[in-house]
């Protein structure tokens, strides 16, 4: 909170010349991914490690077969409505022409090919955290799946949000790649990086304050639904007593101890994170159970 | 002449109560029937589930018979149990999204999935605890792909 006012003050300070060069889009060095070598099948991890899939197929499209990210499902805000676009390796539509460092600048810093900002509802603000080595071998994993030419939607926002230069006093604002919890064990490091930043639990299950940025100070305490109707259940230890084996198992089949199913986004992220190895959901639910009880 | 009328009239909106208050209590006993439904195959995947997670020995008849059971559930004719205007935007008291009464045939095709993995279940559940382990995910998605889309969530 402190950390926010200050900010705020500084921004107060400066000038619009100040303002544009301390917001500019930010991108990586040019050689920052130069040594790392890409291996397609751990990127498959990360994509589903990340949840990709769940926000850029098609409006229900089957789970079954390889994903095709052609975009188009739509996320209400209460800035409006975002689209999802096509990322599939599509060169005209998709970004079949994307180098890995492109999509670096996308996922680590919310900014284009082009230099654009992108908006938060891409959830980079969590993604900040991911390793270049991760994105490496997300991106030779991504360009191993099927091409679509679907065109990409425009979104539904309204002024001013939808002036693309007010995102970087967002970013300059929220935009940081420190990790939010202290993780004392190898174990509890890789639930961290599972859950702070490819799995993006905090993006759902954390209010959001006026900005739509994530409170951190209410981190994981659950949220109102951004549909309008009913909440997001709170998962620290202060909202959600399950058992660390009753999560990994919820995790694994999306069975809750009561055996009622899990549904709405949580069953995507189930999904997702029944695909990946039994030691990384350990080490998720690892994560939750250590977190500061009373949050 | 005028007195007729009026028990006529009075008869009538009578009649027109009553219709109401069967409707009410024809659809809330619908949203009670198919909560318990769900409950049902809740408790008999809960048999499975403790096997599975190791909180119950694995005992081969015990599986099986719960297995059973829940093949016989996915089996009912359901069809009574979600009537129109029994979804959450027309009353309370329910979760199921009226978007179940606009997508009828995928809802369909949802229920046979499950109908498919508690064969699977069925096939599976005698023959020994890997076997059991092996179809709980498949018949867990089979689940929640149909709250996916079709349950609002919790208030
Ligand atoms: C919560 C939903 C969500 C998730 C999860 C998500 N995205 Fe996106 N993504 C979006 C939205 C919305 C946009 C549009 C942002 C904009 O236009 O500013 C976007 C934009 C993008 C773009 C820019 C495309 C273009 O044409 O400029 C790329 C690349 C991208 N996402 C890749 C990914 C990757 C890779 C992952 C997984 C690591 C991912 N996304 C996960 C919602 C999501
Ligand atoms: C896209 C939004 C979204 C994301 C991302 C998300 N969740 Fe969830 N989560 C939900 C919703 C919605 C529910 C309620 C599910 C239901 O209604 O069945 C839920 C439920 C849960 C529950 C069960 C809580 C309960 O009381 O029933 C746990 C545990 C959980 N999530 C953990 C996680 C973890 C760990 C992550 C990150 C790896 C995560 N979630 C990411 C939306 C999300
Ligand atoms: C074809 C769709 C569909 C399938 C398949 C399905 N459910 Fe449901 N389930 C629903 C809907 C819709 C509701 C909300 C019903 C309501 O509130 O009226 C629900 C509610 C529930 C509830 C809460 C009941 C209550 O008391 O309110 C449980 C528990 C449950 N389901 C378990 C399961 C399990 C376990 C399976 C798989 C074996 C399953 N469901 C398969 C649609 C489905």
């Amino acid at each position: 909170m402190r950390r926010l006012i200050v900010r705020l003050f500084l921004l107060g300070l400066l000038g619009f010349a100040a303002f544009w060069f301390l917001t500019r889009p930010e991108t990586l060095p040019s050689d920052a991914l130069e040594g790392l070598t890409a291996d397609a099948t751990r990127g498959e991890t990360v994509f589903y490690a990340a949840g990709c899939a769940s926000c850029h197929t098609a409006p229900n499209a089957e789970s079954e077969g390889a994903p095709v990210l052609s975009g188009g499902q739509s996320f209400p805000s209460p800035f409006g409505t975002f689209i999802a676009p096509n990322i599939s390796p599509d060169t005209t539509h998709g970004i079949g022409d994307w180098s890995a460092l492109d999509l670096a600048n996308a996922i680590k810093h919310g900014t284009s090919p082009d230099g654009q900002h992108y908006y938060p509802a891409f959830p980079y603000s969590s993604y900040s955290r991911a390793t270049l080595q991760d994105i490496t071998d997300l991106h030779a994993y991504m360009m191993t799946l099927p091409a679509d030419a679907t065109p990409s939607q425009p979104h539904d926002i309204g002024f001013p949000f939808n002036i693309r230069l007010s995102l970087g006093g967002w970013k300059f604002l929220f935009l940081n790649d420190d990790w939010i919890t202290e993780a004392a064990t190898p174990e509890l490091e890789r639930g961290r990086y599972l859950v702070e930043a490819l799995g993006h639990c905090g993006e759902c299950h954390t209010p959001r304050g006026p900005l739509g940025n994530v409170d951190l100070d209410q981190w994981l305490a659950g949220a109102p639904d951004p549909s309008g109707k009913g909440k997001i259940p709170g998962i620290t230890p202060a909202q959600l007593d399950w058992p660390a084996q009753d999560l990994v198992y919820y995790f694994e089949t999306g069975f809750t101890p009561d055996y009622d199913s899990a549904g709405g986004h949580m069953a995507h992220v189930i999904e997702n994170l029944s695909k990946l190895d039994a030691g990384d959901r350990e080490a998720i639910a690892a994560y939750l159970k250590a977190l500061p009880a009373g949050q | 002449m005028k007195r007729r009328l009026k028990t006529l009239a009075t008869a009538t909106t009578l009649a027109l109560l009553a219709g109401a208050a069967f409707a009410d209590g024809h659809v809330n006993a619908a949203i009670k029937a198919r909560q318990a439904q769900m409950q049902l195959y809740a408790f008999n995947i809960g048999q499975l589930g403790a096997m599975a997670k190791g909180e119950m020995d694995y005992d081969a008849a015990v599986a099986s018979a719960a297995a059973n059971n829940l093949l016989t559930l996915t089996k009912m004719d359901q069809s009574a149990m979600w009537p129109g205007g029994s979804d959450s935007m027309s009353v309370d008291g329910t979760r199921a999204k009226p978007d179940m009464w606009d997508n009828f045939p995928d809802v369909m095709a949802k229920g046979k999935a499950l109908g498919d993995a508690a064969m699977a279940m069925q096939a599976a559940a005698g023959g020994g605890l890997d076997s059991l382990r092996g179809a709980m995910g498949a018949l867990g998605g089979s689940c929640s792909s149909c709250h996916k889309p079709y349950r609002e969530p919790e208030s």
